[in-house]
C-alpha cells in the first residue's frame, strides 16, 4: 500500500514537471510547426536566471514569501527577451523553408544558448534551494513529501487550466487554434499569421523558462541542464499530439506514473521506460493520443 | 722630427699599435659575445611540453576540471620558480621550464582520442597528464601505449586499466574508485556494526555500477548480516529524485551508499535533506568531501563523507599540504578539493621521475623517466604514493572517511569521527583483480 501511495504523488509530481516543461513546446511546434530544439536553451535561461535573482533576492534580505515572485519575474523575462530576439531576428526569416531546415536552425540557437549561458554564468553550479524550504513537508501514508513539489501539481494545473480556457473560451484563443487547424487559410481568412507565431513563440519561450525557473530551487543548476530536458519534451510532445495542450498533460501522466512505477518495482528498466511508453502509443496512434486528421495534400 | 719626416718602421709600429686597440676591442667584443653567448646557451633551460587534459565545460568542469586545472597551475608555476617545499625545490623537471598545453576532456571518446593523438602528434608535448572519466583513461590507455606517450592519468577511477592490460608508458598517481568502497564497507562496520540492512542509489554508468558492486560485496563480506534492500541507478545528469528517495525512504535502510558527485550529488543531498531521509538512514557518499564547503548547513548532520582518499579536510597535517592549502585558497579564494590534490600528486610524482632520470642539459629520454616512475614511493600533499600495483604503473595511497557537522557556533562545516585506513587495508594486493580480492574475502588485508 506504501509502495503504490509513493508511486501515485511521485508519478503525479513528475508528471506536473514534465507538463510544465514540455506544454511550450506542443505549442509552439502545434501553431509554428517548429520543432523548437532551442526549447532546452530556455529551460536552461529560466533556471539560471533563476537561481541567480533568488541569491540576489535573499543576499538583500527581503521577505522569503516574496521569492516565488522572482521565479516568475526570471521566466517572464528570459522568455520576452529570448522569444522576441529568435522568432523576430532569425526564425521569421525561415518560415517558408524545409521544416528540417528550421529544426536545424534551433539546434544551432540552442548550441549558441549552452554557450551563452557558460560565458554568463561560468560552469560553477548554483543553488536557489531557499523557496523549496519555505513551504515544509506533507506526511501521505507515513512518507514525507516537499509541499513544493506538491505545489508543482497545482501550477501544473493552474497553467494548464488557463491555457485551455483561453483557447477555447477566447476569442485569440479561436484565432490560435485556426492557425494550428489551417495555416493557409487562416492567412486567407485575414488573421495576422506572423503575429499569431510572435506570440505564441514568446508564450512558448516562457513556458520553457517557467519550467526551468521552478526546477532551479530544487536542483544545483548546472551546465548541460538543457540537453536532459529536450528528449523528456519531445517525448511527452509525440505520445501526446503536436499542439495538443490535453495530449501534454496525458503524455505527461502517462510517462510520470511509468517512471515512478520503474523506480519503485523494477529500477532496472527505469531509463527506458520514457520510451517504451512512447513506442507503444506510437504503435497505436501513429500521430500521438489527441493528434488532429491531417488532410493529404495531393 | 717633424711630421713630414717618420721612419716607415715607426710607422709600422704606430700603425701596429693604432689597430691594437681596435683589434683588442674587436677581440674583447667577440669574447664578451661568445662567452657570453656560451653562459645565456648554458642558463636557457629546456622546455618540457605537458599536456594537460581535464574538463573545463560541461557538468564536470565546475566541481572537477577547473579545480583540477587550478592545482596544476599553480604547482607547475611553484616547479618552474622552484618555489615548491623541500625536498621538491629544485627548479624544473630535470631543470627543464614546465610549459602547460590544456585541453579540454569534454565531447564523446571519439573526440577525447582525436584531442590525445593531436597533442602527441601534432603538438608534440613531452608527456600528458589528465583525465577524469573512468570512459576517457579506458579509451587513451592503449593510444598512449601506441604512440609511447608519458601519460599520467590523474584521477578516473576504474580498476579496469592496469587489472585488464599492461602498458609500459601509462601510469596512475591515485587510487581506484575500489578503495573508497571497500573503506566505505569497513566505516560502517566500524562505526555501525549493528547495520541490519543497506540500499544504495549511484548513477547508472560505469563508474556508479562499479562502486556499488565494490560496495554491496564489500558489505557481503564485512558486515554479512546486512542485506540489500534497495538499489537505484537513475540517469547520469537526472537531477531529480523524486522518486528514488520515495523508493529509499519505503526501504527504511540502516545505511544509503552513493558515489554521485557533481551536480547530482547537490541536488540528492539538497532532495533527500528536504524529505528527512537522513533520519531512519545513514547516508554514505564517497565523494562528499567535495560538496561540503559549498552546501554547508544543507548537508544534514551525520551524513559520511569520503573524498577518493586523505584530500581536503581530511589530508595530514604537514608543510607539503599547509603550503598547498594556503597556496590554493590563497590564489582561487576556495579550499584545494580531491581532484585538486590528486592533480598535484600527479604532477609531482612526474616531477620526480623526471628529476631522477635527469644525466644532463638535455631532457631525458621518455623510457628512463618511465622506468623512474614505476614503482616510485614518494610523499605528495595529503598522502603517500606508492606506486606498487599493475607493475608499478598502479598507485595505492591510505583513504578515509568521517562524519559531517555543521558546527553553528562558529558557522563551519566540519568533519569528525575521522578514520583513515592503510594503503594496504583498502586496495587489492599486488596481480589480484579487486572483484576477485573482495569477493575471496579480502585476503591479505593489512589494516593495523
Amino acid at each position: 500500500m506504501l509502495t503504490l501511495v509513493a508511486i501515485s504523488v511521485d508519478g503525479l509530481v513528475y508528471a506536473a514537471w514534465l507538463f510544465l516543461v514540455a506544454v511550450g513546446l506542443t505549442l509552439i511546434l502545434g501553431v509554428m510547426r517548429v520543432l523548437n530544439v532551442a526549447h532546452g536553451g530556455f529551460y536552461s535561461f529560466g533556471a539560471y536566471t533563476a537561481a541567480w535573482g533568488i541569491g540576489i533576492y535573499f543576499d538583500r534580505g527581503w521577505p522569503a514569501a516574496g521569492s516565488f515572485f522572482v521565479l516568475a519575474a526570471a521566466a517572464i523575462a528570459v522568455g520576452l527577451m529570448l522569444g522576441l530576439l529568435i522568432e523576430r531576428g532569425l526564425l521569421r526569416w525561415m518560415y517558408d523553408r524545409d521544416e528540417v531546415i528550421i529544426a536545424l536552425v534551433t539546434y544551432a540557437v540552442f548550441l549558441i544558448l549552452e554557450d551563452a549561458v557558460l560565458l554568463v554564468w561560468g560552469v560553477d553550479p548554483y543553488f536557489a534551494y531557499q523557496p523549496s524550504t519555505l513551504l515544509g513537508n506533507t506526511d501521505i501514508a507515513t512518507l514525507p513529501f516537499p509541499n513544493y513539489d506538491l505545489a508543482l501539481i497545482a501550477l501544473a494545473l493552474i497553467v494548464g487550466g488557463i491555457l485551455w480556457w483561453v483557447l477555447t473560451f477566447t476569442h485569440r484563443g479561436k484565432i490560435l487554434l485556426a492557425v494550428i487547424h489551417d495555416r493557409e487559410m487562416s492567412v486567407f481568412l485575414g488573421i495576422n499569421v506572423p503575429r499569431v507565431f510572435t506570440v505564441t513563440f514568446v508564450i512558448g519561450a516562457m513556458l520553457g523558462a517557467l519550467g526551468g525557473a521552478v526546477t532551479a530551487p530544487i536542483i544545483s543548476v548546472t551546465p548541460g541542464i538543457g540537453v536532459e530536458v529536450i528528449v523528456l519534451a519531445f517525448a511527452v510532445v509525440v505520445i501526446g499530439g503536436m499542439g495538443s495542450i490535453a495530449g501534454a498533460a496525458i503524455g505527461s501522466l502517462l510517462v510520470g506514473l511509468a517512471h515512478a512505477a520503474a523506480v519503485h518495482l523494477l529500477p532496472q528498466i527505469e531509463l527506458f521506460v520514457i520510451y517504451a511508453v512512447m513506442s507503444l502509443v506510437l504503435a497505436l496512434r501513429p500521430r500521438g493520443l489527441f493528434s488532429q486528421a491531417q488532410m493529404r495534400r495531393i | 722630427m717633424s711630421k713630414g719626416t717618420q721612419s716607415p718602421v715607426f710607422c709600422a709600429i704606430a700603425r701596429h699599435f693604432k689597430r691594437a686597440p681596435l683589434a683588442a676591442g674587436l677581440l674583447s667584443v667577440a669574447t664578451v659575445i661568445g662567452v657570453g653567448g656560451g653562459i645565456a646557451r648554458a642558463q636557457t633551460p629546456p622546455t618540457l611540453n605537458l599536456g594537460l587534459v581535464t574538463f573545463l565545460s560541461g557538468p564536470a568542469a565546475g566541481p572537477f576540471g577547473i579545480p583540477g586545472r587550478n592545482a596544476a597551475e599553480l604547482i607547475v608555476e611553484a616547479i618552474n620558480k622552484g618555489t615548491l617545499p623541500a625536498p621538491y625545490n629544485q627548479k624544473g623537471m630535470a631543470g627543464a621550464t614546465v610549459n602547460l598545453v590544456i585541453v579540454d576532456e569534454a565531447g564523446s571518446t571519439t573526440e577525447v582520442v582525436q584531442s590525445f593523438r593531436n597533442l602527441a602528434q601534432r603538438q608534440n608535448v613531452n608527456a600528458v597528464v589528465g583525465y577524469i572519466s573512468s570512459g576517457s583513461c579506458l579509451a587513451v590507455a592503449p593510444v598512449a601505449e601506441e604512440l609511447k606517450m608519458l601519460t599520467v592519468f590523474f584521477d578516473c577511477g576504474t580498476p579496469r586499466i592496469f587489472e585488464d592490460a599492461k602498458y609500459n608508458y601509462v601510469f596512475r598517481t591515485s587510487a581506484t574508485s575500489t578503495m573508497d568502497s571497500v573503506a566505505a564497507a569497513r566505516y560502517v562496520k566500524a562505526k555501525y556494526p549493528q547495520t541490519g540492512s543497506y540500499a544504495g542509489i549511484n548513477q547508472n554508468y560505469a563508474w556508479g555500477q562499479d562502486s556499488w558492486k565494490d560496495f554491496d560485496e564489500s558489505m557481503k563480506v564485512l558486515v554479512p548480516e546486512s542485506k540489500e534492500v534497495a538499489n537505484q541507478f537513475p540517469k547520469l545528469f537526472a537531477g531529480q529524485y523524486n522518486a528514488e528517495i520515495s523508493s529509499l525512504l519505503v526501504s527504511k535502510a540502516n545505511v544509503i551508499h552513493s558515489s554521485f558527485w557533481g551536480g547530482d550529488l547537490e541536488s540528492f543531498i539538497l532532495q533527500a535533506g528536504a524529505r528527512g531521509l537522513q533520519k531512519d538512514s545513514r547516508m554514505i557518499l564517497t565523494t562528499g568531501e567535495t560538496t561540503m564547503f559549498r552546501l554547508r548547513g544543507q548537508i544534514p548532520n551525520g551524513v559520511i563523507l569520503g573524498g577518493r582518499g586523505p584530500f581536503g579536510v581530511l589530508a595530514h597535517k604537514s608543510p607539503l599540504n599547509d603550503w598547498f592549502r594556503q597556496q590554493y585558497q590563497d590564489r582561487y579564494g576556495t579550499p584545494p578539493i580531491y581532484t585538486s590534490y590528486q592533480m598535484a600528486q600527479a604532477i609531482l610524482g612526474l616531477k620526480i621521475a623526471y628529476d631522477k632520470a635527469s644525466a644532463g642539459a638535455d631532457l631525458p629520454p621518455t623510457d628512463a623517466v618511465g622506468k623512474s616512475l614505476s614503482g616510485l614511493k614518494y610523499e605528495a600533499f595529503g598522502t603517500q604514493v606508492d606506486m606498487a600495483l599493475g607493475d608499478g604503473h598502479q598507485a595505492v595511497t591510505e583513504t578515509a572517511y568521517g562524519t559531517f557537522n555543521f558546527n553553528k557556533d562558529t558557522d563551519t562545516p566540519e568533519i569528525t569521527d575521522v578514520v583513515y585506513y592503510p594503503a594496504w587495508c583498502v586496495n587489492p594486493p599486488p596481480s589480484v583483480k579487486s572483484a576477485d580480492w573482495i569477493k575471496d574475502g579480502m585476503k591479505g588485508a593489512k589494516c593495523d
